[in-house]
C-alpha cells in the first residue's frame, strides 16, 4: 500500500475528481457555495483531543485512511433493501446506495399536493427556492471542519419539503445503505428537511451497511421547523464495525414549534454525532432522546446542544447508553439559556450502564445559564446494573441472564417508549433482545 | 420584581467593601520583576538552604516553558508577570512569644476584622499562625501543640527546622511541573503554613491561619503543606480578607494535603478578598491549586469552602483517592456579585478500591457575575466499587448574571456508581410571597431562603468558622438581593 496523504491534503487535491463527477454543474451558483466551503475546509485545523469539544474523541483512526472521494456504484436488489424495512409500517421510502439516490428502489405513496420528497441533487438542479433559502443556514461551515468538508462535497442527500399547513401522515423512511468492497470510500449525504408553518411530518434517517469494508460516512442534516410546525425525527444508525460515522444535525425552531428526536445507535467503529437545536421563537418545545448500545471496541460520541435563545421554551433531553466489552462512550450535552430567555424549562439526563470492566464512559452534561427566571436541571449516572434489583428477580426464580436482559429492557424502555411509531419500537425491542437475551 | 425591591437592590449594591482599609506597616520588598536573580534573592532573604533554592529555580525554568491556561470560563486582562513584586515582608522579622510584642498596627488590623487574637486564643482555643503579608508574625499555642508532637509553623521555619519532612512531602501532591500558576508559586512562594500531625495524634484544636494581602501590588504566593500521619486527625481553617485596592492583585497559592493510613484532614476556607468595586474595577485574582492525596487506607480528606470574595476565583480543591476505602469530600458555597467571576469545583480521582466521594456545590450569582461549577469525577480502571455522588445547584439573582455547570464524568470501571445532579433556578416568587405573608420582609426572606439553600455546606464548617461564614454570606447577599 502506498503511503497515505494527509487527510486534509487528500480532500483538497481530489476535489477536481469530484468536480468532474458533477456533470457540468461546476458553473452553477450553487457550486460557489461548495467552493467557499472547500476554502474554509482548507483553512481549518483537524480537531485534536486538546480541543475541549474533542477531549475524549480522537480522530486519528479516521484520518489515517485515504478514502476514495467517488464511491463505487453498487448493485442492490429490492429484496436486499427490504431487509432494512420495518414490519407493518406504511411509509414513504427513499433509498440511497453509496451516497447516491436510487429512484428504482424508492417509493412514494400518495403524498399531499406540493409536498416534495426526493433527492437533494434534484433540488439543486431545479434551483429549488426552499433549498436556496435554508441550505447551509443552520449547519455553518466555519468552526466545523467536517461540515465544511460535507458542504464542499455536497452532491446528494434527502430533501423533504412540507409547505405551509400540509400534513404528511406516514413517516418518510430514508435509508442510506453503504455496500462495501475492498475500496475505502467516503459518502457525504447532505439532508435538508423543511417543515413550514403549521405542517407536520415524521422523518426516519436510517444509516446502515452491507459488507464489512472500511468507509467514512460524513453526514450533515439541516432541519427547519416553522411556526406551529411539528417535526418528528428519528435517526437510526446501525453500521458495520469497520465504518466511521460523523454526523452533524442542526435544527432551527420557530415560534411554538415542536421538534422531537430520537437518536438510536448501535454505532460503527467510530461514530460522532453533533446535534444542535436552537429556539428561534417563543414557546417552542424540543425533545432530544437517545439510546446507544455499543460493544467490542466501538466508540460512540454524542454531542448535543440545546440553545434556548428565546423565552418560554421547553426542552427535554434524555440519553442512555449501554456499553459492553471494550466499548467507549462519550456524552457531551449542553443546555444554553441565553440572556432574556426567561421562563425556560430545561431538563437533561444521561444514564449509562457499563456491563464490562473494560468499558469506558465519559459524560459531560453542562448547563450555561444567563437568565434567572428559569428551571434547569441535569443529572448523570454511570454504573452497572442494580445488584439489588437483580437479586430480587433471582429470588423469584429468574436466572442471572434473564434478569440482566430484563433489566436492560427496562433501562432502555424510557427512551424507546417515547418513540411514536409502533413498528420502530418493536424493531428496537428486537435489537435489544438479540443483543442481550442469550 | 417590584420597584421598591429594585431600589433596595441598588441601594444595597452600592455598599462599599466592608473590610477595605490599609494597615501601614513598614515593609521590606523586592523590586518588580521575575528572573533567576529575584528567585535567588527571595530564597536568600528567607535564609533557605541550597536544595530549596535549587527547587525554586527548577520550577522557574520549567515555568518559562509554560503557557498561561485559557480554558476556563473567566476573562481578565493579560497579567504582566514582570510588573509584580514577588516578595514583601514586614520589615523586621519579629519572633513573639506573647501577643503584646506584636506590632500594634497589625493587631489593630485583626481587631478591625473582628478576629482579635486574644479573644480567639481565650475563647475558642484556636492557635493562629497569622500570615501578614507573607511572613508569619504571630504563632500561638505552639507550646501546647509541641507537647503532642504536632508541628504547626510557617513554611520558611519548616524548611529550616524540619527539612526532611518538607523534602519528603513538598511537591509530592502538586509537583512543580503541575500547572502554570502552581509552577509560578513553586518558584516564588513567599511563605505559608506547615502542619505535621504525628502517628495516632488527634489535633485537639482547630488550626487556623488568617491570610491577609496588605501591600499594594504584591502578588501573594502562599504555600501550605499539611501532613497527617497514620491515624492522625487535623482540622485546618483558612480565612481571608483583604483591603481595598484598585489594581488587580494576583494570588496563586498552592495547598497540598497528605493523609496516610486512617488519617483525616479537614480543610475549611472562608475567602472574602476584595472583589473589586461595583464597576468591576480592581479585585483579587485568586488562582489557586489545592489538592489532597489520600495515600493511606481509610484516609479521608474533606474540603469545605465559602467563597464570597475575589474578582476572579479559579480553583478546584481536589482529592486523589489512592488508598483503599479512602474518602474525599467537597462542600462549596460560591457567591458572586457585580462583575465577579468564579470558576470553581473539584476533582475526585478514584484510584483505590471502595473509594467514596461526595460533592455538594452551591453557587449563587447576582449582579453581572458569572459563576461556574467545573468538576471532574474520574474512576480509574482499578477502582473497584467506587462511589460518587455530586450535587451542584445554582441560584440566580437578577437577569444579568450567569450560572454554568460543567461536570466531567470519566468512568473506566463498571462497578462504579456515579451520580451527578444539578439544578438551576431562581428564588421562587411563591416562597418569598409565603414569607412576606408571615410578616417577613423580602430581604430577610431572601436571606432565610439562601441560608437554607447553603445550610448543607455551612454545616460542614467548624463552629467558629460557620459564624464568620454566615456573616460574610449575608454581607455579600445584602448587596445583591431585595
Amino acid at each position: 500500500m502506498m503511503s497515505n496523504i494527509d487527510f486534509k491534503e487528500w480532500f483538497i487535491s481530489n476535489y477536481k475528481t469530484f468536480e468532474k463527477s458533477l456533470n457540468g454543474e461546476k458553473t452553477t451558483s450553487f457550486h460557489q457555495i461548495r467552493k467557499e466551503a472547500l476554502s474554509k475546509f482548507s483553512e481549518m485545523n483537524l480537531p485534536t483531543t486538546k480541543d475541549e469539544e474533542w477531549k475524549y474523541t480522537n480522530i486519528s483512526p479516521i484520518i489515517k485512511h485515504n478514502f476514495s472521494v467517488i464511491p463505487h456504484k453498487a448493485d442492490l436488489s429490492t429484496e436486499e433493501v427490504n431487509n432494512f424495512l420495518f414490519d407493518k409500517l406504511e411509509h414513504h421510502l427513499l433509498v440511497f446506495v453509496n451516497g447516491e439516490f436510487r429512484n428504482d428502489l424508492s417509493r412514494l405513496n400518495d403524498l399531499p399536493s406540493s409536498v416534495e420528497v426526493g433527492s437533494l441533487s434534484d433540488a439543486i438542479k431545479k434551483n429549488h427556492p426552499a433549498l436556496m433559502k435554508h441550505f447551509g443556514k443552520y449547519a455553518e461551515d466555519s468552526h466545523n471542519l467536517f461540515t465544511a468538508l460535507n458542504s464542499a462535497y455536497t452532491k446528494d442527500g434527502a430533501f423533504v419539503f412540507v409547505p405551509k399547513g400540509k400534513i404528511v401522515e406516514e413517516p418518510i423512511h430514508i435509508i442510506f445503505i453503504n455496500k462495501t468492497t475492498q475500496d475505502k470510500f467516503v459518502t457525504q449525504p447532505r439532508n435538508l428537511f423543511i417543515a413550514e408553518d403549521n405542517s407536520k411530518v415524521t422523518v426516519i434517517e436510517h444509516y446502515t451497511s452491507i459488507g464489512d469494508g472500511v468507509y467514512l460516512n460524513n453526514t450533515v442534516t439541516e432541519m427547519f421547523v416553522g411556526e406551529n410546525a411539528n417535526l418528528d425525527h428519528i435517526k437510526l444508525q446501525e453500521e458495520s464495525k469497520k465504518s466511521f460515522h460523523i454526523s452533524r444535525m442542526e435544527v432551527d425552531q420557530e415560534r411554538s414549534s415542536n421538534f422531537s428526536s430520537h437518536l438510536i445507535s448501535t454505532g460503527a467503529e467510530f461514530s460522532r454525532n453533533e446535534f444542535t437545536t436552537r429556539f428561534n421563537g417563543e414557546g417552542g418545545e424540543s425533545m432530544l432522546n437517545g439510546l446507544f448500545m455499543i460493544d467490542d471496541e466501538q466508540f460512540f460520541d454524542a454531542h448535543t446542544m440545546i440553545d434556548h435563545a428565546k423565552p418560554y421554551c421547553n426542552s427535554y433531553e434524555h440519553y442512555k447508553g449501554i456499553l459492553q466489552d471494550k466499548a467507549r462512550g462519550v456524552f457531551n450535552g449542553k443546555v444554553m439559556v441565553r440572556p432574556d430567555a426567561q421562563k425556560t424549562n430545561a431538563f437533561q439526563e444521561n444514564n449509562s450502564i457499563l456491563l464490562s470492566d473494560d468499558a469506558v464512559m465519559n459524560s459531560k452534561p453542562q448547563l450555561e445559564i444567563f437568565a434567572d427566571d428559569v428551571k434547569c436541571s441535569h443529572g448523570a449516572t454511570v454504573g452497572k446494573l442494580d445488584e439489588e434489583a437483580k437479586f430480587y428477580l433471582k429470588t423469584r426464580g429468574i436466572g442471572e441472564e434473564a434478569a440482566t436482559a430484563m433489566l436492560i429492557h427496562a433501562f432502555a424502555s424510557d427512551v424507546i417508549k417515547s418513540i411514536r411509531i409502533e413498528a420502530l419500537r418493536d424493531y428496537l425491542e428486537e435489537i435489544i433482545s438479540k443483543r442481550f437475551n442469550q | 420584581m417590584s420597584t421598591t425591591e429594585t431600589q433596595r437592590i441598588e441601594e444595597l449594591a452600592n455598599r462599599e467593601y466592608k473590610y477595605g482599609f490599609v494597615t501601614e506597616v513598614e515593609e521590606d520588598r523586592l523590586p518588580k520583576g521575575l528572573n533567576e536573580d529575584i528567585i535567588r534573592q527571595i530564597s536568600a532573604k528567607k535564609e533557605e538552604p541550597e536544595w530549596m533554592t535549587e527547587w525554586r529555580l527548577k520550577a522557574f525554568r520549567h515555568w518559562l516553558t509554560m503557557e498561561e491556561p485559557k480554558w476556563s470560563n473567566v476573562k481578565y486582562p493579560p497579567i504582566d508577570y514582570q510588573d509584580i513584586s514577588y516578595y514583601s515582608a514586614p520589615k523586621k522579622k519579629p519572633k513573639y512569644n506573647s501577643l503584646d510584642e506584636v506590632d500594634p498596627a497589625i493587631r489593630e488590623t485583626y481587631n478591625k476584622l473582628g478576629i482579635p487574637l486574644e479573644e480567639q486564643m481565650m475563647l475558642a482555643g484556636v492557635a493562629v499562625d497569622a500570615v501578614f503579608d507573607s511572613v508569619s508574625v504571630a504563632t500561638t499555642f505552639k507550646d501546647k501543640l509541641k507537647e503532642l508532637g504536632i508541628i504547626f509553623c510557617s513554611m520558611s521555619e519548616a524548611i529550616k527546622e524540619h527539612p526532611d519532612l518538607v523534602k519528603k512531602y513538598l511537591g509530592s501532591v502538586v509537583p512543580y511541573t503541575d500547572n502554570f500558576f502552581a509552577t509560578l508559586n513553586s518558584a516564588v512562594f513567599s511563605d505559608g503554613s506547615f502542619v505535621y500531625v504525628p502517628k495516632g495524634v488527634r489535633c485537639p484544636m482547630e488550626l487556623s491561619t488568617y491570610f491577609r494581602i496588605n501591600a499594594s501590588e504584591t502578588g501573594q504566593f502562599e504555600r501550605t503543606l499539611i501532613v497527617a500521619d497514620e491515624g492522625a486527625y487535623v482540622s485546618y481553617l483558612e480565612g481571608c480578607t483583604a483591603p481595598m485596592r484598585d489594581e488587580n492583585q494576583l494570588h496563586a497559592a498552592v495547598v497540598e494535603l497528605v493523609a496516610l493510613d486512617n488519617a483525616t484532614i479537614k480543610y475549611s476556607t472562608v475567602q472574602n478578598w476584595y472583589p473589586g468595586d461595583k464597576e468591576g474595577k480592581g479585585g483579587i485574582y485568586n488562582f489557586v491549586t489545592k489538592r489532597g492525596a489520600c495515600r493511606g487506607v481509610n484516609s479521608k480528606i474533606s474540603w469545605t469552602q465559602v467563597e464570597t470574595g475575589s474578582a476572579i476565583t479559579w480553583k478546584y480543591p481536589s482529592c486523589i483517592l489512592q488508598g483503599d476505602n479512602s474518602i474525599g469530600e467537597f462542600y462549596s458555597v460560591a457567591v458572586t456579585n457585580n462583575y465577579q467571576q468564579a470558576d470553581t469545583g473539584t476533582k475526585m480521582i478514584h484510584i483505590g478500591k471502595n473509594t467514596k466521594s461526595t460533592i455538594v456545590s452551591k453557587g449563587i450569582s447576582a449582579g453581572r457575575s458569572n459563576n461556574s461549577y467545573r468538576g471532574l469525577v474520574k474512576i480509574t480502571k482499578k477502582a473497584e466499587n467506587a462511589r460518587n455522588f455530586s450535587q451542584c445547584d445554582s441560584l440566580l439573582i437578577g437577569n444579568k448574571c450567569g450560572a454554568h455547570t460543567f461536570p466531567y464524568l470519566e468512568i473506566n470501571n463498571s462497578t462504579a456508581q456515579v451520580e451527578h445532579e444539578a439544578t438551576t433556578s431562581k428564588i421562587g416568587e411563591d416562597q418569598i410571597f409565603y414569607l412576606n405573608q408571615r410578616g417577613i420582609s423580602t430581604e430577610d426572606a431572601v436571606n432565610l431562603i439562601v441560608n437554607g439553600y447553603v445550610k448543607e455546606v455551612l454545616a460542614e464548617l467548624p463552629m467558629e468558622f460557620a459564624v464568620e461564614a454566615q456573616k460574610l454570606l449575608s454581607i455579600s447577599l445584602e448587596g445583591s438581593v431585595g
